[in-house]
């Protein structure tokens, strides 16, 4: 083969194999560091994964909140209008939280289905209702009401 | 009425930016100098009007005229003036004022300081650049009009600024990030003048050069001045969060910075050219896609401000136009691809194309990362985000391979450099830096002894001593014996080793803050002290204190090393009077060894408050390097060979006529 | 070939765009800030349950509360009692359906029972946008002149009612007498 050609066969060998190396590793790490949302009533349902980092989120239970005495261990309840989800967190809340206002925690799940949050999100702005609580809680309970017919009798 | 004067000055600016995008680019295909030449006298009366429309809603925010929406819903009778001026700048509508001021301003300086540009390069590129004023002028005024009243009106008092953004920060850091964003529209306009033209040569690379630097020397002092807002003004002691709005503006930054590079080969050996060419495109684009992800609300994010899908849609079109189209003319009239590779092994085209390389593949790493979520949402894979595990997961090791190549990239020649001549200059830096770097963590870590030393210290220890190092002996070499030949390097030579030095500190500051630093939230009374490194932390009293526009509960927290007294410092929750929202203020004490930093957290009943106290050593030179090396940007813009080739194009025009 | 390969830029720029341009149908963001002491916006917008076209005409020369709600709105559903007691008590409440399905709308409103004079259809969330609806749900007071005087952004409970509407609602009243 041609010198010239070879060299440049070289080159675009090593651009495809090391493009595809890049590729692989990014679909990879994405997998890895990709966290999922769930709403409370997924969670309740079983559906998300235990041990893994998830997010989940909803609207603080007003009277939940609970703060240590001693430490600055916290507990609340998130809930998507059907289910409630125990979170538990230690350290500073962020400013906008509050009960009766939709936070999302990040966290694991452990095995009694409580959150054990490592952050919680409170949003910047005035919106009280970030589009993905928004969204899942309102899939959540189409879901529901599939399945049972007056989903309206758990609400009030 | 100021306000109906601004409105006009705007609509006037508009049409002379669309004379400006038609005129001179038809004048250069018919070859009518007069028209081509229409172009420069255009960009400066747009950018007098567009400033005349700016100083007007600056005058409505002075005036408290709530009669305008924009100012009725960004600013306060309570609101101190020089908050009321930068509020101007602070929601969607007078932040892209700002933005077609700028580009405007962008203009006006390419229309006076390139009047040696050959004609029709120069008509064209003021053409391009009044397409894109035009294209910002329709979105303004159709979609995001600032001056739209308020009718029938009844208000005294406007709903006030987010307090997030009352802050110095936000008067200086968003003007500097858009002069860096908008000034990539200047190599993007050159760019696509020689793709009209089909002129790709070094002049043409010597005369987008300076420009270049220049918005690059912008984002950089954008992106660092952002980091440290978000290290004082958030509250959580963090600098960088891999948020999409921050990832929007490191991305035009890192293909910016690539793009200084390869254009360097271009004009020096006339390589890399369609490379360049598409890293060109590729920063303005960026830029425009990081104003699209911010503005549409598309990504949501901490900093999205205004969300508006319908601006969204324009914003999207605008981007098919302008980037769909340029890459359609690169595709069409791009030079053809170098057939023969003109440098063999160690070289300095191929350390600059390995620069490129780790450049880019980090930008494309944070695009997919950035996008990620949006597209699984768009494929209904769930509900994602992408945590910074991913991002550092790969932008590390890049950063890792770009200081060591730097390090070996100041020894190399073009076309050609012997291993050998590579590895005895190389040596001693090495050998140096790699024992600094092992000892280092000994006497950094907080006992000083082995069980805290810390091999990422260590690391960053050795690429910036290895990257300095280089430096010093590269500098050693040029300036022998004799002293007076500093006076003889040119401006960029210094640019680029102010700013590889200004990287090695920035990487020093990143690696010894996150190897070292110490942080505790804790629930804390009166009284109470916590121990954090070698720092007492007293928690003294809180007091409520009344600001202009907010009321503020004020800790004292002391400091004392040793039992001596370092510092006292005040960090502050504020209740803000309109809009009821709350806000941390932190306290700092800033040293360029370390920084103490102090913010509250919640009340938590009596006295007792949640408080998060940090100790955060070497954070500073981040930012510190951060300034470097924008100074190093600014020095090699202004290189006299950039002058003189002026000088000499003038002189010949002055023959010629 | 090699001409080929300048036109692979273009290419990914067109795939992403794809993206982007679905990914704008997603639920917007919103926008902050609704102005007390504003006059409610001027609009045309039809009725929920009539074929008829509504406007700030159609507002009864008394105090009134709007509130926004759609059914998408997961806090509506907590909402829909109070509403519903309050209209028991004699307030008038004004519906801003806002960026609903109709159909869905209106089996809401067989389902909880309807709280409203009248409820306005603001599929585009135009009026919405005019208000600076940040979403749902919210509620405005407006007085009888028809000049918004408080503002509730999220759910009104008996606590919120009590703490923020009741007494300038009470005073309100008086005046409009």
């Amino acid at each position: 083969m041609h010198p010239i050609r070879r060299q440049r066969l070289q080159w675009v060998a090593l651009i495809v194999v090391a493009a595809s190396i890049a590729a692989a590793l990014m679909a990879y790490m994405l997998g890895q560091n990709a966290s999922y949302f769930y709403a409370p009533s997924q969670i309740v349902a079983g559906e998300a994964p235990i041990g893994v980092n998830i997010r989940a989120g909803g609207m603080v239970v007003e009277g939940s909140v609970d703060r240590s005495m001693d430490s600055l261990e916290v507990s609340f309840i998130v809930t998507d209008g059907l289910e409630n989800l125990q979170v538990t967190y230690s350290g500073i809340l962020p400013d906008l939280f509050a009960e009766g206002e939709a936070a999302i925690a990040a966290g694991k799940l452990d095995s009694k289905q409580i959150l054990q949050a490592t952050q919680v999100l409170a949003k910047h702005d005035e919106n009280y209702m970030p589009p993905e609580v928004a969204d899942t809680i309102s899939e959540a309970y189409q879901r529901k009401q599939q399945h049972q017919p007056e989903p309206q009798e758990a609400l009030q | 009425m100021i306000a109906e004067f601004g409105h006009a000055a705007l609509i006037i600016a508009l049409c002379l930016a669309l004379v400006q995008a038609v005129v001179p680019m038809l004048g250069s295909f018919v070859g009518q100098r007069s028209w081509m030449r229409l172009g420069y006298s255009l960009a400066v009366g747009q950018f007098l009007f567009v400033a005349v429309s700016f100083a007007c809603l600056a005058a409505a925010f002075l005036a408290d005229d709530f009669t305008l929406k924009y100012v009725a819903q960004n600013s306060n009778t309570e609101l101190p003036s020089y908050y009321k001026i930068s509020a101007v700048w602070g929601a969607h509508e007078g932040s892209l004022l700002l933005w077609a001021l700028i580009l405007a301003g962008w203009s006006a300086a390419v229309a006076l300081f390139s009047r040696a540009l050959p004609l029709p390069m120069g008509g064209r590129v003021l053409s391009v650049l009044g397409a894109i004023s035009v294209g910002f002028g329709l979105f303004l005024l159709f979609t995001s009009n600032p001056f739209a009243r308020l009718l029938p009106v009844a208000l005294l008092q406007g709903a006030d600024l987010n307090p997030l953004l009352q802050d110095f920060g936000l008067i200086v850091h968003p003007p500097i990030l858009y002069m860096g964003y908008v000034g990539f529209a200047v190599p993007f306009a050159f760019a696509i003048a020689a793709l009209i033209g089909g002129q790709f040569d070094a002049a043409w690379a010597r005369w987008s050069r300076p420009w270049i630097n220049l918005a690059w020397m912008f984002l950089t002092l954008g992106i660092t001045l952002g980091s440290w807002w978000a290290y004082y003004e958030l509250g959580w002691g963090g600098w960088w969060f891999w948020d999409p709005v921050e990832n929007a503006s490191l991305m035009p930054w890192l293909v910016g910075t690539a793009l200084m590079h390869s254009i360097a080969a271009t004009e020096k050996r006339g390589v890399f050219r369609s490379w360049t060419l598409l890293l060109a495109i590729f920063a303005f684009s960026l830029s425009l896609l990081g104003t699209f992800l911010v503005r549409s609300g598309v990504l949501t994010s901490v900093h999205a401000f205004a969300a508006d899908p319908q601006r969204g849609v324009f914003i999207l079109i605008f981007l098919a136009i302008v980037i769909g189209g340029s890459l359609m003319l690169f595709a069409l009239r791009g030079p053809a691809m170098q057939k023969v590779l003109a440098y063999s092994g160690w070289s300095r085209e191929l350390m600059l194309l390995t620069n490129n390389v780790l450049l880019v593949s980090a930008m494309t790493m944070i695009l997919v990362g950035t996008l990620y979520p949006l597209i699984a949402d768009v494929l209904e894979l769930g509900k994602i985000s992408v945590g910074p595990p991913y991002f550092n997961f790969f932008f590390v090791p890049l950063v890792i391979g770009l200081l060591v190549a730097v390090g070996i990239a100041v020894t190399t020649r073009w076309r050609k450099t012997e291993g050998r001549l590579l590895l005895q200059k190389g040596a001693l830096p090495l050998v140096i830096s790699l024992l600094c770097a092992l000892v280092a963590p000994l006497f950094l870590g907080a006992d000083r002894s082995f069980s805290s030393y810390s091999a990422g210290a260590a690391l960053s220890v050795f690429l910036a001593l290895w990257v300095l190092a280089t430096i010093t002996s590269d500098l050693k070499d040029k300036i022998g014996t004799d002293l007076t030949r500093v006076a003889k390097f040119s401006r960029s030579y210094l640019g680029m080793q102010l700013a590889h030095t200004g990287l090695a500190v920035c990487v020093l500051g990143v690696g010894l803050s996150v190897a070292y630093d110490e942080s505790r939230e804790l629930r804390m009374q009166p009284g109470d002290s916590a121990q954090i490194a070698s720092y007492q932390f007293q928690f003294v009293g809180i007091d409520r204190i009344p600001g202009p526009n907010f009321i503020a509960h004020r800790a004292e927290v002391r400091v004392l090393q040793q039992d001596r007294l370092v510092t006292s410092l005040f960090p502050e929750k504020r209740n803000y009077n309109a809009g009821g929202q709350v806000m941390t203020e932190a306290a700092i004490d800033p040293s360029l060894a370390r920084d103490l930093y102090v913010s509250l957290g919640e009340p938590l009943g009596g006295n007792t408050w949640a408080i998060s106290l940090q100790v955060k050593p070497f954070v500073r030179c981040i930012w510190l390097g951060g300034l470097m090396i924008a100074l190093g940007g600014l020095l090699a813009a202004m290189d006299r060979r950039y002058r003189r080739q002026t000088r000499v194009v003038s002189a010949a025009k002055g023959t010629a006529l | 070939m090699n001409r080929i390969a300048l036109f692979v830029p273009l290419v990914l720029f067109v795939v992403l765009s794809l993206f982007l341009f679905k990914g704008l149908e997603r639920d917007p963001a919103q926008l902050p800030s609704a102005l007390v002491g504003e006059a409610f916006p001027v609009f045309a917008l039809p009725d929920l349950l009539e074929e008829r076209l509504l406007s700030t005409e159609d507002f009864p020369s008394q105090v009134v509360l709007v509130n926004i709600w759609a059914t998408w709105c997961f806090a509506c559903r907590i909402e829909h009692p109070m509403l519903n007691q309050l209209a028991a008590q004699g307030v008038n409440i004004i519906g801003l359906n806002y960026k609903d399905q109709t159909q869905q709308a209106q089996q809401w409103l067989q389902e909880r029972g309807n709280p409203y004079l009248f409820n306005i259809v603001d599929q585009q969330g135009s009026l919405g946008f005019d208000l600076g609806v940040t979403g749902a749900p919210e509620t405005y007071l407006i007085d009888a002149q028809g000049i918004i005087r408080q503002r509730r952004v999220g759910v009104l409970d008996q606590a919120v009612w009590d703490r923020e509407f009741n007494d300038l609602y009470q005073q309100l009243l008086g005046e409009s007498r």
